[in-house]
């Protein structure tokens, strides 16, 4: 393995076509929680979202939900908060997030390379070592398969371990024990033995950092029955999943993005879990629906500055559960706006908005009035040249074109 | 595959050169066999009039010129001091002599005298070979069953009983097992029923699999022995992972894993092996070496010298056994639990055997491997045998008891058999259940869609299908 570049950058990264800096860039999330709060009080007698796991997730987030600022659009340089908070960029949210689990349960371990006294390659394990000792927090040998394996073993046996890969292009080597046995052995032993495992770490297109190391995985994974998959795109939602998804008994994989971990948000104090089979409403509108995840969110909420100025009202959903997708929020989207615009960053071939664009079309059919679009990258390996790689990836230019097509 | 068998003529005539095995080869070179017959014998087994040689082994030859006066001549790397030697010296691929097999009862199943080992009490002996006897039974009806088409694939064990049994005797029953495939013994000694592997093989109703596996893909959490998972060596890093678990539980446990001479191969052997020695965790490995791989024989899986070699190469302590001695076996295998949990450390254990059967079910042997040569293994080095002259000199069977357990079991498996057979098989339920905690949405709905299918053209679905 190569070593990888350190955090790309000290400020948040975006496409540098776009002068935007990380300030900006919080995300007007707090809209999304009140409209949360109110499906998941009902979530429990619906039959649209179905929690996996305990209602204490829906529980624990009804509490913050009332102090939640809630406005539509806000441009967060605003986000002076009328109510406590911490401010903290989405590798400490995730930190925090991991922190307060390894505290709460001593099974919860970590384990991957360089996550020990180094802090991880990202820092997302900064500081853990220190507190929780080196056995909980452990220094791996270079070897994905195996330390996910052993990571399936452990939980087998009872504990909680979240797994590590530095760069999520390199648990490809993992492949195997994901697929064969994280997803399998639940289902093959009828029942017998759980596999509460967290798999996460950072993918995605990053800055110049070769094939290798900008692969997206979610690709490749969605298809393995047993495995749930999230994304998340800012600090709060960051520390949210990180949360759900080692309290969940599924094994879960969870995907950063390299250009993300300097993003900066205000996140509350109290106690929270963000839900892992729902999708978050960015911002709500009434022409077009578009559905995107990770860092495509803020290609595409640049796009949606410049079509509120021509006059366009888009819907904004970032999806965030990969696996299961949430047709439930994306359903009632679509039987709005009736038009479909998917973001996404994955190769066109196979990708995350292939399966979306098929789920879309067998449920939603009646309800299109225009074919669903899907922007993704081109299937190319991503070179290396900084303007090739620009190309690679869905700009907000492109996304502003898609969206007036769909809405002739 | 002239030039194969040119090149072992070859490899047979430097052993004669080089290790001084020409009795060895003598003895039983005495019939037209292919090479690949003679060529295996020279691997199997020490002789008793070798056995002086062993002790000699154990010391490994010198790469560094030890003067007193320039003991202070070390250099310092990461990694420690080490010291240097200007003399230009490979260390060779192989050690002058082969690592010896640890062994205690002959193939007459006589104590060798001055052996070292753990003594067995008679109750557990008695057991012992009644679970050998047993497997034996099992294996035999078992794979009978499948060629009358009643089970669709079955595996034996056959000719490595005493590993099976005698390993499963040597640890608690709060050890974990992770075991390959060719390990039911040690699930048949836990307490596993008759009737319970029985119902796995058919995938019924009463499987704790819930019919979602193959045959012989035994799990039970209630008796530590994890789901078999058919890729080769993935149970290895897992077995790491579960040390990993019971040191940080501070148990008094350890995880015991298997794995045949082609595991060996995989990447997750060497990826288990290294993470169990760095985390210092409670692991024995117990490699079956049983010289074939389906149909590789292991001069063509590896050139080291076996697995034991391997060991050292991780920092693991090991030891080669005869896998067809029950004494030695549960000694080794007692030995290196104790040492795993006392000292927190992982150990290796290769057990030198022989796969009698076939690879499985879906095998014929004697298409790359002489008839005579399993013949000369089934009957001549049979572990169940050369224990059972054991047990029976110290006066605890006899030949009234043998036949009284062969055909109790028997009785007993076919009833059990039947019984299988006639057991509902799962609903469609159990199709879509346990893929997560929760069924979600879509499973739901793709259950739903499947049930009013069959509901509507029930004629297209097996008879007492039920939904």
């Amino acid at each position: 393995m190569s070593a990888i570049l350190q955090g790309a950058g000290a400020t948040t990264a975006l496409s540098p076509f776009n002068s935007i800096d990380s300030n900006k860039l919080v995300p007007p999330s707090r809209s999304s929680l009140s409209v949360r709060s109110k499906r998941s009080i009902v979530v429990a007698g619906s039959d649209g979202i179905k929690s996996f796991g305990s209602g204490l997730i829906t529980r624990r987030s009804e509490p913050l939900i009332a102090n939640a600022v809630a406005t539509k659009g806000e441009n967060a340089a605003t986000s002076t908060l009328s109510k406590p908070g911490h401010e903290l960029l989405l590798f400490e949210a995730l930190q925090e997030g991991l922190e307060e689990e390894m505290d709460r349960d001593p099974h919860v371990c970590v384990m991957g390379e360089d996550v020990g006294h180094y802090g991880g390659s990202y820092k997302v394990t900064k500081g853990l070592a220190d507190k929780f000792g080196d056995l909980r927090v452990l220094d791996t040998p270079i070897c994905e398969n195996a330390f996910t394996g052993m990571g399936i073993g452990a939980a087998m046996t009872g504990l909680r371990p979240v797994i590590e890969g530095m760069n999520m292009g390199f648990l490809l080597l993992a492949f195997n024990q994901i697929s064969n046995n994280c997803g399998m052995l639940h289902y093959t032993s009828g029942g017998q033995f759980t596999i509460p495992v967290v798999i996460r770490g950072p993918g995605g297109v990053g800055r110049q950092l070769g094939a290798e190391h900008s692969q997206r995985l979610e690709s490749y994974f969605q298809s393995i029955p047993g495995i749930q998959m999230v994304a998340c795109s800012t600090p709060y939602n960051a520390k949210g999943l990180m949360k759900a998804a080692i309290r969940s008994e599924n094994p879960v994989i969870l995907f950063e993005h390299v250009l993300l971990y300097n993003l900066k948000e205000s996140i509350p104090d109290e106690e929270y879990i963000c839900n892992l089979e729902e999708a978050e409403m960015v911002r709500p509108g009434e022409h077009i629906t578009i559905l995107t995840y990770s860092r495509m969110r803020y290609h595409v909420m640049q796009a949606a500055k410049t079509l509120v100025n021509k006059g366009y009202d888009p819907e904004v959903i970032d999806i965030r559960s990969l696996k299961p997708f949430d047709l439930h929020t994306i359903g009632n989207s679509v039987k709005k706006t009736h038009r479909v615009l998917i973001v996404e960053e994955c190769m066109r071939t196979g990708g995350i908005g292939a399966s979306l664009t098929a789920a879309i079309n067998e449920n939603f059919h009646d309800y299109l009035d225009a074919p669903v679009m899907c922007l993704s990258s081109q299937d190319v390996p991503t070179p290396y040249a900084g303007t090739l790689e620009e190309w690679t990836v869905v700009q907000p230019a492109q996304i502003v074109t898609a969206v007036e097509q769909l809405c002739q | 595959m002239a030039i194969w068998f040119a090149r072992s003529r070859n490899l047979v005539s430097s052993l004669r050169q080089n290790l001084g095995w020409s009795a060895i080869l003598i003895k039983r070179d005495n019939s037209p066999r292919p090479v690949v017959f003679t060529t295996s014998t020279a691997f199997f087994g020490p002789v008793g009039s070798h056995r002086h040689e062993s002790t000699a082994v154990e010391k490994q030859p010198d790469f560094v010129q030890q003067r007193d006066e320039e003991d202070a001549l070390e250099l310092d790397f990461p990694g420690g001091k080490v010291g240097y030697t200007s003399e230009m010296k490979f260390i060779p691929e192989s050690p002058s002599r082969r690592i010896p097999c640890y062994r205690v009862l002959d193939e007459n199943g006589r104590i060798i005298p001055d052996s070292d080992f753990i003594p067995v009490s008679e109750k557990v002996a008695v057991k012992m070979y009644e679970q050998m006897a047993t497997l034996q039974v099992m294996d035999h009806i078992f794979y009978e069953a499948q060629r009358q088409g009643r089970i669709s694939f079955y595996l034996t064990s056959v000719g490595e009983e005493a590993i099976n049994i005698a390993s499963a005797a040597a640890l608690s029953p709060d050890d974990v097992v992770l075991p390959q495939y060719r390990e039911p013994g040690v699930l048949l000694w836990r307490g596993f029923t008759l009737e319970e592997f029985a119902n796995q093989c058919f995938g019924n109703k009463a499987d704790y699999g819930k019919g979602r596996q193959m045959p012989i893909h035994y799990g039970s959490n209630r008796h530590n022995y994890f789901t078999v998972s058919s890729p080769i060596a993935t149970q290895l890093p897992q077995a790491a992972g579960v040390g990993y678990s019971l040191k940080m539980e501070k148990k008094n446990a350890c995880a015991v894993t298997f794995m045949g001479d082609g595991g060996t191969s995989e990447g997750d052997f060497h990826a288990g092996l290294n993470f169990a020695a760095v985390m210092e965790a409670p692991v024995v490995f117990i490699c079956r070496n049983n010289g074939w791989a389906i149909s590789t024989h292991i001069s063509e899986q590896f050139r080291s010298d076996g697995i034991v070699v391997k060991g050292q190469a991780y920092g693991i302590r090991s030891i080669r056994v005869d896998g067809n001695d029950a004494l030695a076996v549960y000694s080794a295998v007692r030995s290196a639990r104790e040492m795993a949990v006392k000292e927190q450390r992982p150990v290796l254990i290769e057990a030198m055997t022989y796969r009698v059967g076939h690879h499985s079910t879906s095998d014929d042997s004697t298409k790359y491997r002489a008839a005579d040569e399993i013949q000369y293994w089934k009957m001549s080095r049979n572990p169940v045998n050369r224990f059972r002259k054991w047990v029976e000199d110290n006066g605890w069977w006899s030949e009234e008891d043998e036949s009284k357990l062969r055909s109790n079991t028997r009785k007993q498996l076919l009833q059990a058999i039947q019984a299988a057979e006639k057991w509902d098989k799962q609903p469609l339920t159990e199709l879509f259940n346990d893929v997560y905690d929760v069924k979600p949405k879509n499973l739901e709905d793709q259950e739903v869609g499947l049930k009013a299918l069959i509901e509507k053209q029930p004629q297209d679905y097996p008879p007492g299908f039920h939904v």
